[in-house]
């Protein structure tokens, strides 16, 4: 069996086997009113005291936006209308507080659904959620409670919500397996967050497997083994052995600078998209961060974020990195990302359209409100500020013009900020890596965005399946972009770093290196093994393959040829 | 009892974010708080209530109140009305 994978590692247990209770609300008539409305009120304190109890403990296993979820629910209990319009159907059509919740409930979610709000949606979805919790604690059904799993245990499930992961017993559960959900469906993010193996979207498991079978996941592929023989249990706990093993080699380089055989030294930095993300670049010996996507706090939202909340986010980051530097990219939204409070247009290309530096110049209110939150928390730490998107060098004069003024007005209110904080631009469009020699004149770093420039440069859609072949890093116009970028910015005497996926790719970590990119940004957990990769490769040893490389016809040609003459 | 009649102003309009916080604000006072949209009435101190009148940009809106504190409290949530923003 195969589903997504979601979350890394492999592993190993039984199954516990979790199925939400079913509830069948029958109407049922009632002679005394008082005791039945005494009973609906007992029931809802009950139900706060729950909602409490798993708001804090959210709180502290997960984190605080996870536990937000719950003074939701708390508010909607508390909701005077749905708790009057309970007590007046069981007033005055004398029915049980079970079917008078459920028609007041079912009443507001269609209302809510029938609404063409996003926001809206979601909140019926809470509603529902809150009201089979009440509806639970009236009835006196038991739920399975995940606190009580004691056993090395594989959690599979059509889908876990945050009142289940919240009460998960993590210690024990050493996978999670659903039939719904993808990459970025809530239990995959706590997941990763909690670092337990998961697997999404995985059809019927819940009915092919049983309570007690044993299980073996592997969090990398999206393989499943259901009932595997006890020589395969023996090859996977070996292979899980080893894998540890690696782990504490490689965190034994955690510590360490980052050198190349022949003793050159680079920089090996982390990705992180909210301030949480920068313990784990610590935790795995990042150098600094590459690259901050600030996106993240303008999203699932209804406003834009405020100054305050900004430079906090921006500041906790900069004071726990210290002296390391810390790249900020300002707003990189539109087109796929969307922000559906500014109402943005829909558009037919929305890769090439309305999007990040492109919207910031042309909302300048937007723009100074971030640019103003970072340059505060400058004074923090040692922050770099990054322009995405960039196609034409009057956009960069524009946006430097715009960091003069807010700087201006912090001077005026004598508010402190790094008055030579470094300035830098993502190398994404193909126009700018060729003509990377002028931009370099004017910016002090380079950030070579491989993602956006392998879609752009070969005019491939990175989200679309069909033509997923297509899109490749080892193509050889792609290296020869990178090429000419790392050597145009050298000639002027800036710093180049990378921080799109290929900067963490095992293959072409010696080819990068030869290139002579300064800085390498990852995700947080390759960050030990491209430090441990690095020892291996001679910088000087591979500069004489770079010639040959380059001049291949096909990304399978160069792909073939670092495997066989620089891996080896 | 006291009313007073408004244009709603905020870009969103009021839902999500300045819903809740209305209901917050509306829940100090001891007076009955209504909202009237279209001669439909909604209870300013819920949630649900509030999220479900889906109350858009240029709404024009009234704003009663029915209780020892009534006047003080359309007048501030007026004022609050007119600050939210987002």
């Amino acid at each position: 069996m195969k589903g997504i994978a979601t979350s890394s590692g492999i592993g190993i247990g039984q199954v516990f086997l979790y199925k939400e209770p079913e509830i069948k609300v029958v109407k049922q008539n009632i002679e005394d009113i008082d005791l039945e409305i005494n009973r609906f009120e007992d029931s809802v304190n009950n139900t706060i005291e729950e909602i409490d109890k798993l708001y804090k403990l959210t709180l502290k296993n997960i984190g605080e936006s996870e536990a937000e979820i719950f003074s939701a629910h708390r508010m909607m209990l508390e909701d005077p209308e749905f708790i009057s319009g309970v007590k007046d159907k069981i007033k005055n059509e004398k029915v049980n507080s079970e079917f008078a919740v459920k028609e007041v409930t079912d009443f507001y979610v269609s209302i809510f659904e029938n609404i063409e709000d996003e926001y809206l949606k979601a909140r019926a979805v809470d509603l529902k959620d809150v009201s089979k919790r009440l509806l639970r604690i009236l009835m006196g059904i038991k739920s399975i409670d995940l606190s009580t799993i004691d056993k090395k245990s594989i959690i599979v499930a059509e889908d876990l919500t945050p009142s289940d992961t919240a009460q998960m017993n993590k210690e024990m559960v050493v996978g999670i397996v659903t039939e719904l959900g993808g990459r970025t469906s809530h239990t995959s993010i706590i997941a990763r967050t909690l670092e337990i193996p998961a697997i999404a979207g995985v059809k019927d498991i819940t009915k092919l497997s049983n309570f007690g079978d044993s299980m073996i996941i592997n969090g990398d592929t999206g393989e499943i083994l259901l009932n595997p023989s006890l020589e395969v249990i023996g090859d996977y706990e070996e292979k899980t052995r080893e894998l540890a093993d690696l782990r504490d080699k490689l965190l034994a380089m955690k510590d360490k600078e980052s050198l190349s055989k022949d003793g050159h030294k680079v920089e090996i930095a982390g990705n992180i998209g909210t301030p949480k993300d920068i313990d784990k670049v610590l935790e795995n010996g990042g150098e600094g961060v590459g690259l901050y996507r600030t996106e993240f706090l303008y999203m699932d939202r209804d406003r834009l974020p405020s100054e305050e909340e900004q430079f906090d986010a921006y500041k906790i980051v900069a004071e726990k990195l210290g002296k390391r530097p810390l790249v900020i990219r300002t707003l990189d939204v539109g087109g796929d990302k969307e922000l559906p409070y500014l109402n943005l247009p829909k558009e037919m290309n929305p890769f090439l359209g309305y999007r990040a530096i492109r919207l910031c110049l042309d909302r300048k209110d937007i723009f100074k409100i971030q640019l103003r939150a970072i340059l505060r928390a400058s004074a923090f730490g040692n922050i770099k500020i990054m322009f995405p998107m960039i196609s034409d060098l009057s956009e960069v004069r524009e946006a430097k013009a715009i960091i003069e003024e807010v700087k201006m007005d912090l001077r005026q209110e004598n508010i402190p900020f790094d008055e030579n904080i470094e300035i830098g631009i993502m190398v994404e469009i193909p126009a700018v890596a060729i003509h990377s020699r002028a931009f370099a004149k004017e910016v002090d770093f380079f950030s070579i965005g491989t993602n956006d420039l392998i879609q752009y440069t070969l005019a491939v859609d990175r989200g679309n399946q069909d033509i997923a072949y297509l899109y490749n890093q080892y193509h050889p116009s792609v290296l020869n972009l990178i090429k000419m970028t790392i050597e145009n910015g050298h000639k002027e005497g800036i710093w180049v770093g990378m921080c799109g996926e290929a900067a963490g790719d095992k293959k072409l970590l010696p080819v990068l290196l030869a290139m002579g990119l300064d800085e390498f940004s990852m995700s947080a957990s390759l960050i030990l093994r491209a430090r441990n990769d690095l020892q291996r490769y001679s910088k000087g040893e591979i500069r004489d393959h770079l010639d040959t490389l380059l001049s291949l016809g096909t990304s399978k040609d160069v792909e073939n040829y670092i495997d066989e003459n620089i891996l080896k | 009892m006291y009313r007073e009649e408004m244009i709603l102003q905020n870009e969103t309009g009021l839902h999500a974010r300045p819903a809740s916080i209305l209901v917050k604000e509306a829940s100090v006072f001891k007076s009955e708080i209504s909202l009237i949209k279209d001669d439909k009435k909604y209870n300013a101190k819920s949630i649900i209530n509030l999220l479900s009148m889906g109350a858009a940009k240029g709404d024009q809106l009234v704003i009663e109140a029915e209780g020892e504190d009534e006047e003080i409290a359309v007048k501030e949530l007026i004022k609050i009305i007119n600050n939210l923003n987002g």
